[in-house]
């Protein structure tokens, strides 16, 4: 007996859907095994990881905080994953733009207008889209490969804002620690709905971009050509679409949407900028992107589920004393089921029986 | 045409009732087949029909879902192509395995036990080779030989297993009909020493030409087994496709029009160490014309495409022109506004995408010539999904495209209705120029002559029409003048009348014509 992917004859429709809850679904199983090995009662352990965090309401703001800049960014890669750009450093992308983002309210501490929160989240887009340029230059004129490019400029934009906020940047009222000085108020993204809790409008923005790229890329030529590239570069050369002119679309398309988050985050959520400004929302994004089959409307889903898996680790630190590691264990958990259930898409598994072998043997 | 129809027991191999489903589709659905020692037997049948699935089960690469093999009156169950090479059974696929990098010998080596050495092999296979006329220098690099040569590598890799049965898979669509005179003798030879051949084609020619018996499918199962010498071309068409095909209408060779495309001393440098450089070729299509040029897969028809559709654009912008225009340094959509259609080879991956639908693959080869049409919206280029659609439905009711819904993936539909589509696409312009390579390669007889007749139709209505084609059965149905390409020179356009496959062939060999009128003349 062996086991046997068949082809289908086209994508499963049904699979398209399930594969992603089937992926959830297993990610809860494994991570109740793992309680389970841990000591800890699964089910009193995935239900405050799983659902107490969604059971109040600033908890469920905390929810929209974690979701924004995931979802933004998740938006961006899409578009790049769909045109065959693999972009992996998006969290160098999200570090840069919100360093240059933060050159108005940190540098040019004293001038204040109600411009100034407009031009921080350009800047953080603009500073994003080309910190993404270099792997995009790299990748168009020398063949390079982006997945390495685009990674190892992270650690390079970690180190550059650990350097910035030890050295230059340091607040001179500080106290010596590894800051910058407070954004004035005009320079602090306001929160939605103050009365109820912290989340600001970094996840209206989220929603919007998930929504403008999901119209780009279902009505428009863009789109299309998106699409195309990706699947098919000959196909697209064909059409007169230029792969080269792609790469820097996409690249500088994700690395905006992720310098903008790096700025929304840091002007809504942080106030200032530190060594550590995210939770490694960069590579969570990869599996938000995936786990919304890269559409964006899926994304927003996806985003928010990613966003549990932080907040769950908090709680779960808090209340069942875990290592608030489990929270990556989850990520990555989720990622592989993810990328596993989705040959199911494509596969059909089936038994097979050595029959006929069987029967010779048997008359032999 | 009954005389064959139940296998015999003395055969050398006999296949009862085998059939292989793939999900709900049965690619052969209960074939019964038998080979005698020494026979050259054919497999006939047309793309789609079956024929690679069923040799593929012969051959150990796919498990029957049913029925049985029997060789040598046993009933045998073959695992793995090892298990079939064992049993005297040796096979030359249609797409060589082959590393170009390596040498001959090496190649050879791979297949065979790793213990024998590398100079025994050489030796063996320069003798083999020798015997059965097959010349071939073990020490030479496979990335030097011609395709013929190649082909004979994987006969003589076949040949040094000592088989009983030798299965070809349409050895001939990538010989010039010089080399497939040679093959023919080979096989000749094979059968004079009792050894069995099945041989796979959908060449009735060459079918009549060399085989003792016949099998023909279609849509995977047996529809005749015969002897091909006592058949028609007809007779055999119609087992193959079912009923009778429609003849192309010839279009007459009349004075020239305006020259609407061009190239004038095109020379284009070698993409990859594997690509083909295009020296110094010149042409002229004039309207009402179809000009094709024939040639052997791989002597730069490809780069030929890439440097006439603008896919590749050249450095000089004089060396090709459309509608008198220089556009040498034009990409692909400003030359399709001139009035100029393109069809590439290869259908998916290039032609279309498969795993898109048809309308987005309408859009694909028309977003900027049909501009007004499709997209609205200004900067914002939104699709017009409904006029897509509608243009969809018109070209596939014009070419007879048969799809299952309204609009399904390109790579949903067979080969033969894809490429209607493709050449529909075009068509559907009305274009003033229209450059297509190998229109019907791998497409089923119906199908081919439907795009055949339209090619036709289009220079009768006074376009200028390019045709790259292997296939000289294609080539003599509708050119008006024939040039052949050979390591990516073009000889000299020639009237269709005044060719002959001889003259080709001696062209496709990289004669010049002035050394083939020579020859011709010695001849006589």
């Amino acid at each position: 007996m062996r086991i046997e992917l068949e082809k289908r004859a086209g994508a499963s429709r049904l699979f398209s859907f399930l594969s992603p809850l089937l992926a959830l679904l297993l990610t809860v199983i494994f991570g109740g095994i793992m309680f389970a090995l841990l000591g800890k009662d699964p089910i009193h352990a995935l239900h405050s990881f799983f659902i107490e965090p969604l059971l109040e309401v600033w908890s469920l703001h905390e929810l929209a905080i974690k979701a924004g800049p995931l979802i933004l960014i998740a938006v961006g890669l899409s578009v790049c994953y769909r045109s065959n750009n693999w972009n992996i450093g998006a969290e160098g992308q999200y570090v840069m733009g919100a360093i240059a983002g933060s050159i108005l309210p940190v540098v040019f501490f004293e001038w204040n207008s109600p411009l100034i929160l407009p031009l921080m989240l350009i800047m953080g887009a603009i500073g994003g889209a080309l910190y993404a340029g270099i792997p995009a230059l790299l990748k168009a004129h020398f063949n390079t490969n982006e997945i390495l490019t685009s990674l190892m400029l992270v650690y390079i934009a970690q180190l550059f804002l650990d350097w910035l906020v030890r050295g230059a940047w340091r607040n001179p009222q500080g106290m010596n620690f590894p800051e910058t000085r407070s954004f004035a108020p005009e320079a602090v993204l306001p929160p939605i709905m103050e009365a109820s809790g912290r989340a600001h409008w970094s996840f209206v923005f989220a929603l919007i971009a998930a929504v403008a790229v999901w119209f780009m890329m279902h009505y428009t030529l863009k789109g299309f050509e998106v699409t195309v590239l990706g699947q098919s570069p000959r196909a697209g050369r064909f059409a007169g679409f230029s792969s080269r002119k792609m790469i820097w679309f996409s690249m500088l398309l994700s690395g905006g949407l992720a310098g903008f988050a790096g700025i929304s985050e840091v002007s809504g959520s942080i106030g200032h900028l530190q060594p550590i400004i995210s939770p490694g929302y960069g590579f969570t994004a990869i599996i938000v992107a995936f786990l919304g089959r890269l559409n964006p409307l899926g994304i927003i889903a996806s985003g928010l589920v990613l966003a549990l898996t932080y907040l769950g680790g908090e709680a779960a630190q808090l209340s069942i004393g875990v290592s608030d590691k489990v929270t990556r264990v989850f990520q990555g958990l989720l990622l592989f089921f993810v990328l596993s259930c989705d040959t199911l898409i494509h596969y059909k598994v089936r038994l097979v029986f050595d029959r006929v072998r069987q029967k010779i043997e048997g008359a032999a | 045409m009954t005389e064959n129809e139940v296998p015999r027991a003395d055969s050398l191999l006999a296949v009862r009732g085998l059939t292989k489903r793939f999900g709900t589709f049965v690619a052969c659905n209960g074939i019964d087949l038998g080979i005698g020692a020494g026979e050259i037997h054919a497999l006939l049948g047309e793309n789609g029909a079956g024929k690679s699935t069923l040799v593929k089960m012969l051959f150990g690469v796919l498990a029957p879902s049913d029925g049985e093999i029997l060789w040598k009156g046993t009933p045998v169950a073959i695992g793995s192509p090892g298990a079939a090479r064992k049993l005297g059974i040796g096979m030359v696929f249609q797409h060589f395995s082959l590393f170009e990098a390596l040498t001959v010998a090496e190649n050879i080596a791979l297949s065979l036990d790793p213990g024998i050495s590398l100079s025994r092999i050489a030796d063996e296979a320069a003798a083999l080779s020798r015997e059965y006329g097959l010349p071939l220098d073990p020490k030479a690099h496979v990335a030097d030989l011609s395709v013929g040569e190649r082909q004979r590598i994987e006969i003589v890799r076949a040949l040094l297993q000592n088989p009983s049965l030798i299965i070809l898979d349409e050895p001939t669509s990538v010989l010039t009909p010089q080399e497939a005179d040679r093959l023919f003798e080979t096989l000749e030879k094979l059968r004079s020493e009792g050894r069995s051949v099945l041989y796979i084609s959908h060449r009735l020619e060459e079918v009549q030409r060399i085989c003792d018996r016949a099998t023909v499918l279609r849509h995977g199962k047996v529809t005749g087994a015969c002897d091909p010498r006592k058949e028609t071309p007809a007779s055999l068409a119609r087992m193959m496709v079912g009923s009778d095909v429609a003849a192309v209408t010839h279009i007459e060779r009349r004075d020239a029009g305006v020259v609407q495309l061009e190239a004038a001393k095109l020379s284009v440098a070698a993409r990859t160490p594997f690509a083909v450089a295009l020296k110094d070729v010149s042409l002229k299509v004039h309207a009402g014309q179809i000009l094709a040029i024939a040639g052997v897969a791989g002597n730069g028809q490809g780069e030929l495409f890439d440097a006439l559709s603008g896919e590749y654009p050249v450095a000089d912008n004089e060396s090709v022109r459309i509608r008198q225009k220089p556009v040498g340094r034009l990409g692909i959509n400003q030359r399709r506004l001139l009035g100029a259609g393109f069809v590439p080879e290869e259908r998916h991956g290039h032609a279309a995408v498969s795993g898109l639908p048809l309308s987005d693959n309408l859009v694909l080869a028309r977003s900027q010539s049909d501009r007004k049409a499709f997209l609205a919206g200004g900067f914002l280029g939104l699709i017009r999904h409904s006029a897509v659609l509608s243009a969809t439905r018109r070209i596939s009711a014009e070419m007879d495209v048969r799809k299952s819904g309204d609009d399904p993936l390109a790579g949903s539909l067979s080969g033969g209705n894809l490429q209607k589509f493709i050449v529909g696409r075009e068509l559907d312009r009305q274009p003033a120029v229209l450059v297509v390579n190998q229109p019907t390669w791998g497409v089923d007889a119906g199908a081919a002559s439907r795009i055949r007749q339209a090619l036709v139709d289009l220079a009768r209505s006074g376009s200028a029409v390019l045709v790259i084609s292997q296939d000289l059965d294609e080539i003599f149905e509708v050119a008006t003048d024939i040039a052949v390409i050979s390591e990516g020179r073009l000889s000299e356009p020639s009237p269709a009348a005044e060719m002959t496959r001889e003259k080709i062939g001696l062209l496709m060999g990289g004669l010049t014509h002035r050394h083939v009128e020579a020859e011709s003349v010695h001849a006589h």
